[in-house]
């Protein structure tokens, strides 16, 4: 009974929302698609923003629509938290007193902490002390999103509706404001439904994913599978990758490397920041990975994983996307039955490689990476 | 010289603030409708509303005059309630100027109403604020601008209005007989003088009331911030 349940059906002149959701009570769950393809307004049918959308809602055990029972909670009467796109803080208002909009409303969940308490969290964790007494016109692109968040937040909600709040933002603002959604990533633990069509954003703050086409989910579940399976438009992009979650075990001052360890094995990195034993997270290229049937001493090539091949699909004529399965430590054989904790990495590599390496599924082979960059 | 009797003028303030406060009593809901609503009775109820813009303010009152006359279907009813008049009385000019002033108030109403739109009292919906609250928190601080302008056009629409008041209102000293009325009955018997000062106080007292809202609404849009 934990977490959301949605279904909905909504019919305009030019579109069509048709959408079933479950959606976990932790985490960030990315609703991801193209421009146009409904997820803005899946997300206002979860806020009772849409009243002509049909179907039925459920957070935990709490009922806030049931078409087929009449029941409709007014918007005013959910506890959630919504951040749109385009911040729309109160311009008559300063910072404080749009903060404080939401929070002299709400009902108080949160017993242990004063109001006062909650309200000086919010205002450090996303860094609005120095804004409190100016207006909105008054701030950065990046600050009023962060004024917006933390309106949102202080209203105490049981879930947070984020609709592309970084869209409006240019490269610098994104940058400043990323360390703070992170941030807030750890400390919620309630669901987050983020709308978004950057793949930097999912793979940076998303647990989960769904994916949206025309109006339809066209697939939904953990982020880090999902963005592997080759039955999905995610894998064959340009920007095709996968994601690890590794911890840091080593750091090698020498060669100022650090050594990441995670289910299916380690990568060697540049140095990192981190102590050890603190989680990151690495994302894989597919343009990055090449492979190889035989281990060799003679590359340049620091990373190399033994792996077995579980896909292919061709991409275009002079191109496939292999799918990789990595051998965990102390589980060999391509016998492997497929589990869910297997990590997968994704190889782009042309044709006549595929055909010279003779690959096809099961085949036991190695994947070099060349680089990968950490997200988060 | 005659004395200046002061009487035409202070009836003309208190038509107009009567007039001006019942406007934004019935304009404001009427306004808040207009743009919020889908509905098909939108467009004729503009066109209704907007008819005192085009049409001689002869016509309005020649119309009222029989609406609010003993047999009028205003006028009938208020006589069998209260067995007074409402023609040539104030409540009757109160009821003209309300009509007559009505696109005056409305419509800048609306606009403003129609420029707030939808995304802020989206945002104070799920800031847990209801319906009115939305209205009292969101839209009427942020439609300052609309209700200054509207309360403005409204009153100085009605403290200038001749043609229907002449019609409905007679010229009853001391009861109907407003400013500009008086001012044409003393051109008639050629009091230039009295006419004079009565219609530089109106001019002097209009400059200075819209000279003090524009200024105002030139002080108030920088601390809003826009």
């Amino acid at each position: 009974m934990n977490g959301l349940d949605a279904s909905f059906r909504l019919a305009r002149a030019d579109f069509e929302l048709v959408a079933d959701l479950t959606i976990p009570a932790r985490g960030v769950t990315a609703l991801f698609g193209p421009s146009g393809s409904g997820k803005t307004t899946l997300l206002r049918c979860l806020a009772g923003l849409e009243p002509e959308a049909r179907g039925h809602l459920r957070l935990d055990a709490e009922v806030w629509q049931d078409d087929a029972r009449s029941v409709f909670i007014a918007p005013h009467r959910r506890a959630l938290g919504y951040v749109f796109q385009d911040t729309r803080l109160f311009p008559h208002l300063n910072v404080r007193a749009n903060l404080d909009y939401g929070r002299r409303r709400a009902h108080p969940i949160d017993t242990r902490h004063s109001q006062q308490e909650r309200f000086e969290h919010i205002v450090e964790l996303l860094g609005l002390s120095g804004l409190l007494e100016r207006y909105p016109a008054q701030l950065s692109g990046g600050e009023q999103q962060r004024a917006a968040i933390g309106r949102a937040l202080l209203t105490q909600p049981r879930l947070l509706l984020m609709d592309e709040p970084l869209a409006a933002l240019d490269a610098a603002r994104k940058r400043d404001i990323l360390p703070y959604l992170d941030e807030l990533r750890r400390a919620l633990d309630i669901p987050v439904v983020y709308v978004t069509h950057a793949i930097d954003e999912v793979s940076r703050l998303a647990d989960h994913l769904v994916l949206i086409e025309s109006g339809r989910v066209q697939a939904s579940g953990d982020l880090m599978p999902l963005l592997s399976r080759l039955e999905y438009p995610l894998a064959h992009g340009e920007g095709a990758m996968t994601l690890i979650e590794a911890r840091i075990a080593g750091h090698d001052d020498a060669y100022h490397l650090s050594e990441l360890a995670f289910a299916g094995g380690s990568l060697t990195v540049s140095r990192q920041p981190g102590a050890l034993g603190d989680r990151v997270r690495v994302a894989v290229h597919a343009r990055d990975v090449s492979i190889t049937l035989a281990p060799t001493s003679q590359s340049s090539i620091l990373n190399v994983l033994p792996a077995t091949v579980a896909e292919i699909s061709q991409e275009d004529p002079a191109r496939v996307t292999v799918r990789l399965r990595l051998l965990r430590k102390g589980r060999k054989g391509a016998a492997d039955a497929g589990s869910e904790e297997d990590v997968f990495l994704l190889a782009r590599i042309t044709r006549k490689s595929c055909e010279r390496l003779a690959l096809a599924p099961g085949r036991e082979v190695y994947a070099q990476v060349k680089s990968v960059a950490l997200v988060g | 010289m005659q004395d200046l009797d002061l009487t035409p003028l202070w009836l003309t303030l208190e038509l107009a603030a009567v007039t001006t406060v019942i406007l934004l009593l019935l304009g404001t809901p009427l306004a808040w409708w207009l743009a919020r609503t889908r509905s098909r009775l939108k467009t004729p109820i503009e066109a209704v509303i907007a008819l005192p813009l085009v049409l001689p303010p002869t016509v309005l009152g020649f119309y009222l005059l029989i609406g609010l006359g003993p047999d009028g279907i205003v006028g009938g009813p208020w006589r069998a309630m209260t067995g007074g008049a409402l023609a040539f009385t104030f409540p009757g000019l109160v009821i003209g100027s309300v009509l007559y002033s009505l696109p005056f108030v409305v419509q800048p109403l609306q606009n403003t109403f129609e420029t707030i739109g939808n995304p802020l009292l989206e945002a104070a919906a799920t800031l847990r604020a209801g319906p009115l609250d939305r209205f009292f928190t969101v839209v009427l601080p942020l439609a300052r601008g609309g209700f200054i302008t509207g309360a403005t056009l409204g009153f100085a629409h009605t403290v200038g209005e001749f043609g229907v008041v002449l019609m409905i209102g007679g010229n009853v000293p001391g009861k109907t007989q407003v400013i500009s009325i008086a001012i044409y009955d003393h051109v008639e018997s050629l009091e230039y003088a009295q006419a004079h000062l009565l219609s530089a106080g109106l001019l002097a007292f209009s400059f200075v009331v819209l000279f003090l809202v524009y200024s105002l609404n030139r002080r108030w849009r920088p601390a809003l911030g826009r």
